[in-house]
């Protein structure tokens, strides 16, 4: 009889085999309060370090938007969209997170190796925690900007409350994010030296600073290319939301969602199919 | 390998097992399917280390089973693969109940109270909020930091971090544990309690792994001993008879 056999007929189970698909998310679900623990405390772990403490997180995103407001408020003159102010920092404040979402998971395994190599969890809690860190530098963005558009504005109006639906779905489509650049960076270290690269592509080419309608209005085919292009999906609809005179049309609605959920699939199937894999990288 | 004959139930059968690591020569980490990966992975160096070549055992229950072998000798390697921390070349290993290597030191930060540590740490180890927090008392009790329990990790000196990592992992009882002798740690005083708690510990897990270079405690507290040298299995049989050989090994060694 084989060792095999032996360990079969005696009720013994395969240690290190990747669980079913379900079973994982089942259990990556009830370890949830891990990654969220986890996030919080390395919060606070980096928050502690600087003596303005968790000030840091309000004042670095102002201070990003100045910069960003002086210099493409002064570059693009008279070319500027119109409301430049709201228009840039709803910009800026959400495309940072998706960045972070992108950054931060691309790290979250192999900065994590030692914690993979001691401990047995779910490894997709990385990627969530990483995640779950970047929506707590979200939340103080989004009250900065609520109350930027309300020095700007001066008016609230109903369609604000769009912003949580939108906010929700970039959650989603982060996780994705995250999820499969993590283990894109597990296989691929060289990544890391892209990435900075890659995501500054993205911010311009997802008219952060400026009106992509108004470059492309000569390219019907580019617009079409562009307008399915995520991360100026979620700024337009929240743009439609909060500012003045944008406006959210029901094609950005679909491919929100269809971005969001595609997304989220795919990485967690992504992810989960390494799960075996990861830790064994020196 | 079965030969072994013994009516007792197995609860931990290695079949065959051999651990590989690929790095590159450079130092940087490889993919372990790299064949497939492209040119890149061709035009640089591919080194392999086989740490655990083709190891075979079968554990019954109730067995304490003492690791012995030079550094480097595969033990860790074999150790994490058996907890399912680390991806196999080839072969399987089996077990009735997931083996837990006793460790939580990874994932505590040094800038947190020792307090929030012992619910992070709690958290990874997969116990639930209620339990850690029905539990943190006598965690903090038992590694001796009752007053200094709200300050920041970072503040502690070697010996306090040590114990409250020790104190985390060894707050549960596990079906089968996997103890690495660099646990043990601290004073004197923390030293006996925690040697006292492993043996609780081993009493009331079914099996035990007790990885160590100290012959004393292997021989104290093992029912069983295997030898690894350079990933292989060398004996594995009763403790005096293993330790008596490892000991003429190392000995003939240093006379060599």
């Amino acid at each position: 009889m084989s060792l095999a056999e032996y360990a079969k007929q005696n009720g013994l189970s395969k240690v290190g085999a990747r669980e079913p698909l379900w079973s994982y998310v089942k259990h990556a679900w009830q370890r949830r309060d891990f990654a969220y623990v986890m996030a919080l405390y390395t919060n606070q772990a980096n928050n502690s370090r600087n003596r303005l403490g968790r000030w840091w997180m309000v004042l670095s995103p102002t201070l990003q938007a100045a910069v960003y407001g002086l210099i493409f408020g002064i570059l693009l003159g008279g070319s500027r969209p119109d409301n430049f102010i709201p228009f840039l920092i709803t910009g800026v404040f959400l495309f940072s997170f998706l960045q972070g979402a992108y950054t931060a998971g691309a790290n979250s395994v192999s900065n994590n190796i030692g914690l993979v190599r001691s401990l047995s969890f779910p490894r997709i809690l990385l990627p969530i925690n990483a995640l779950i860190q970047q929506v707590f530098s979200l939340l103080p963005q989004v009250a900065l900007l609520v109350v930027t558009l309300l020095v700007f504005q001066q008016q609230v109006t109903l369609n604000w409350l769009y912003l949580v639906p939108i906010i929700l779905l970039m959650i989603v489509f982060g996780f994705g994010l995250a999820t499969i650049s993590a283990r894109l960076t597990v296989h691929i270290q060289d990544l890391n030296k892209l990435n900075p690269f890659l995501t500054r592509v993205v911010f311009y080419v997802s008219g952060i600073f400026f009106s992509i309608e108004t470059v492309l209005k000569d390219y019907p085919l580019a617009m079409q290319i562009a307008s399915w292009n995520p991360v100026y999906v979620y700024i337009s609809l929240a743009r439609g939301a909060m500012v003045e005179g944008y406006s959210m049309t029901a094609g950005m609605w679909i491919a929100a969602v269809a971005w969001a959920l595609g997304l989220f699939v795919i990485g967690t199937i992504f992810f989960w199919r390494a799960e075996e894999r990861y830790g064994c990288e020196i | 390998m079965v030969a072994k004959s013994k009516p007792q139930k197995p609860v931990v059968v290695v079949d065959n097992v051999n651990v590989v690591y690929k790095v590159f020569a450079s130092g940087r980490k490889a993919t372990r399917r790299s064949a497939g990966g492209g040119f890149l992975s061709r035009k640089l160096q591919l080194r392999e280390v086989h740490a655990v070549k083709g190891v075979s055992f079968t554990i019954y229950e109730g067995e304490s089973v003492g690791i012995i072998g030079s550094n480097g000798s595969g033990k860790s390697s074999l150790m994490t693969a058996i907890a399912g921390l680390n991806p196999i070349e080839s072969g399987a290993i089996y077990a009735s109940a997931r083996p837990m290597l006793l460790g939580v030191g990874a994932v505590l930060l040094p800038a947190i109270s020792g307090l929030k540590n012992i619910l992070l740490g709690g958290l990874a180890m997969g116990y639930t909020r209620k339990e850690i927090n029905a539990s943190s008392d006598a965690i903090t009790k038992f590694a001796g930091l009752e007053e200094f329990i709200d300050l920041p990790m970072k503040t502690y000196s070697s010996g306090m971090s040590a114990r409250l990592r020790f104190a985390i992992a060894a707050s549960r009882d596990h079906d089968i544990l996997i103890i690495d002798e660099a646990l043990a740690v601290g004073d004197q005083e923390f030293r006996n309690r925690s040697e006292a708690r492993m043996r609780e510990m081993r009493d009331r897990a079914g099996t035990v792994f007790l990885v160590s270079h100290s012959m004393k405690s292997i021989l104290d507290t093992c029912t069983r001993v295997i030898w690894i040298e350079k990933g292989e299995l060398i004996m594995d049989g009763k403790p005096e008879k293993v330790v008596k050989a490892y000991n003429k090994h190392t000995g003939s060694n240093t006379v060599d």
